[in-house]
């Protein structure tokens, strides 16, 4: 395959990553967050420490990155989870900022100049394969009563309290779940550019993330799937237009939102018996729209 | 035997006391009414029992336990649980999902047991199905499960919202201005449903309402609550004759 099409491919995979973790947080918990590129630098350092300065082998150095970066957001979730609405999202935002800045003054990584020489271990194939199992759980979670019940908690607290939800647990499982993702994600970033530099996980990163979450449709899979490889693209196709680039990226995402503002696939999953039920009502509806005409009793 | 002992019941939010050492019982298997002038305090007991307010002063005792002070989730799970005055569905998923959440609790799988897709996470959801689908048939809404529920008609909305509240299997149903909105017609019908339903789930059902029809027509005791404290208690017969309360509702002649 054209390396320059599997590099895209490879970078939307990665961002992948992180935006499904991000969707259960915010398109299935109702939490927003700004500090997800914070999550992708500690799995990225994490997995990047392990496979470079201890010699582990490359998946369960992503692993164990997933799991620290979950570790980092129990901690912040026990503190900032009980803020109501937007205090959560500032407080997550404080903490993406402060993990830049924190590795920015770690000389064991590289500081603010960087980490060089971390090895090329992600391809095309094992992104692939992660981003398949990463649905795959995502997508099980989801339908059983844990992803219900986070589901609840963005439809209406309250209620969710009263029928018995612990909602400050939910709360955090979602968010550690999401953070873990992240942090995967980060490894792979790691693995795939071979560089690290805490610039890499600015705020940009986590409102890029936010914006795929969004512009795929809040409480969709199959919708952060789509934004993620488009949103990836998007940029690359419009490599020609150079400096106007940035601008069609945005007018993009203003387009969308305003025909669209639940998103390209707010709500909805396209998955084989979805599709096939809007085959048949498009179908029923073609049907109708004849026997009216042939009928003529439409009033 | 008492079901619910409320004894000293206080809060305080600053200085306006919005509760007033409220001493109040509620027998099991009965229809308790509460009722009051507007802003006496009703609501706020009911957040004070269900956990949705910390108590200033005073005891919540169910079934001779302390229950003061839990959190809601764990008031839902010893056996109360509620309707909201405005209500409160989850609105954009369907009726089904609605009731079908409200069951979760009689499951036990973990996060683990749902992502392997393990057989108990498939034999849990199947008996969840069950007994939603068993829920939605009692209160006449299986023929709308698909539904979302914010398009549903708005007694359909009520009556949602109490199915969802039964399906938690509770010992003790508050509710809270069911039939506000309601034609008389409609809350004909509530009543009705509302004593067929504790039959049907030998609930104790305490209700606050300014329908006077609905409450002197079903319940068997009263309290009257005026500016946070209690005025009144007794059989919907004594209420109406008491001097105290048909001042506070209307005022003293002249």
């Amino acid at each position: 395959m054209n390396t320059y099409i599997e590099g895209i491919l490879i970078l939307a995979g990665i961002n992948l990553m992180a935006v499904l973790g991000l969707s259960l947080l915010t398109g299935f918990t109702g939490l927003f967050s700004f500090g997800h590129a914070g999550f992708m630098a500690i799995g990225g350092y994490t997995s990047a420490m392990l496979t470079v300065k201890f010699h582990w082998p490359f998946i369960p150095a992503l692993l164990v990155g997933g799991l620290v970066a979950a570790l980092f957001s129990a901690i912040i979730g026990k503190v900032t989870l009980n803020l109501k609405g937007d205090y959560f999202c500032i407080a997550t935002l404080g903490f993406g900022e402060a993990i830049r800045l924190i590795l920015d003054n770690v000389q064991y990584f590289g500081g603010a100049r960087g980490w060089p020489g971390i090895p090329n271990y992600t391809n095309l194939w094992n992104v692939l394969g992660i981003n398949l199992v990463a649905v795959l759980v995502l997508a099980n979670l989801i339908r059983s009563r844990h992803g219900r019940n986070m589901i609840a908690i963005r439809e209406e607290e309250l209620a969710s309290q009263i029928v018995g939800i612990n909602v400050f647990k939910h709360k955090i499982t979602s968010l550690m779940i999401s953070a873990s993702y992240a942090g995967i994600a980060g490894g792979l970033m790691a693995h795939y550019m071979t560089f690290l530099q805490p610039k890499m996980f600015s705020l940009v990163k986590s409102t890029e993330l936010t914006i795929i979450v969004i512009f795929g449709g809040l409480g969709s899979i199959s919708g952060s799937v789509l934004g993620a490889l488009v949103l990836t693209a998007l940029p690359e196709v419009l490599r020609s237009f150079s400096q106007w680039r940035l601008v069609c990226y945005g007018l993009a995402v203003i387009i969308i939102m305003i025909s669209r503002p639940e998103g390209l696939l707010g709500g909805y999953e396209l998955t084989p018996s979805s599709m096939k039920k809007l085959y048949n009502r498009l179908r029923l509806k073609k049907q109708a729209g004849k026997q009216g005409l042939e009928g003529g009793d439409i009033q | 035997m008492n079901i619910l002992e409320l004894s000293g019941l206080t809060k305080k939010f600053g200085g306006l006391t919005a509760v007033g050492n409220v001493d109040f019982k509620v027998k099991k298997d009965s229809i308790t009414g509460l009722i009051g002038p507007n802003g006496a305090g009703k609501t706020t007991i009911f957040n004070l029992i269900t956990g949705v307010y910390k108590v200033s002063e005073g005891k919540v005792i169910f079934c001779n336990k302390n229950i003061t002070n839990k959190e809601p989730y764990q008031i839902a799970e010893i056996g109360i649980t509620r309707t909201f005055q405005n209500i409160r569905l989850f609105k954009r998923l369907s009726v089904y999902e609605n009731v079908l959440i409200a069951c979760h609790k009689n499951a036990s799988y973990s996060i683990l047991d749902s992502i392997l897709m393990m057989p108990k996470y498939k034999r849990e959801e199947k008996q969840l199905k069950l007994q939603a689908n068993e829920l939605l048939e009692i209160m006449g809404l299986s023929d709308r499960r698909e539904l979302i529920a914010n398009n549903l008609p708005y007694g359909l909305q009520r009556r949602l919202e109490i199915a969802r509240a039964l399906a938690l299997k509770p010992q003790l149903l508050l509710l809270d201005e069911p039939a506000a909105g309601m034609n008389p017609d409609e809350t004909e019908q509530l009543m009705l449903l509302i004593d067929d339903v504790r039959k049907k789930f030998q609930l104790t059902v305490l209700i606050i309402e300014h329908h006077m029809d609905l409450v002197m027509g079903i319940c068997e005791e009263i309290m009257v609550l005026n500016f946070g404290c209690k005025l009144a208690e007794g059989t919907p017969y004594d209420i109406q004759n008491n001097p105290k309360v048909i001042e506070a509702y209307l005022g003293v002649e002249g």
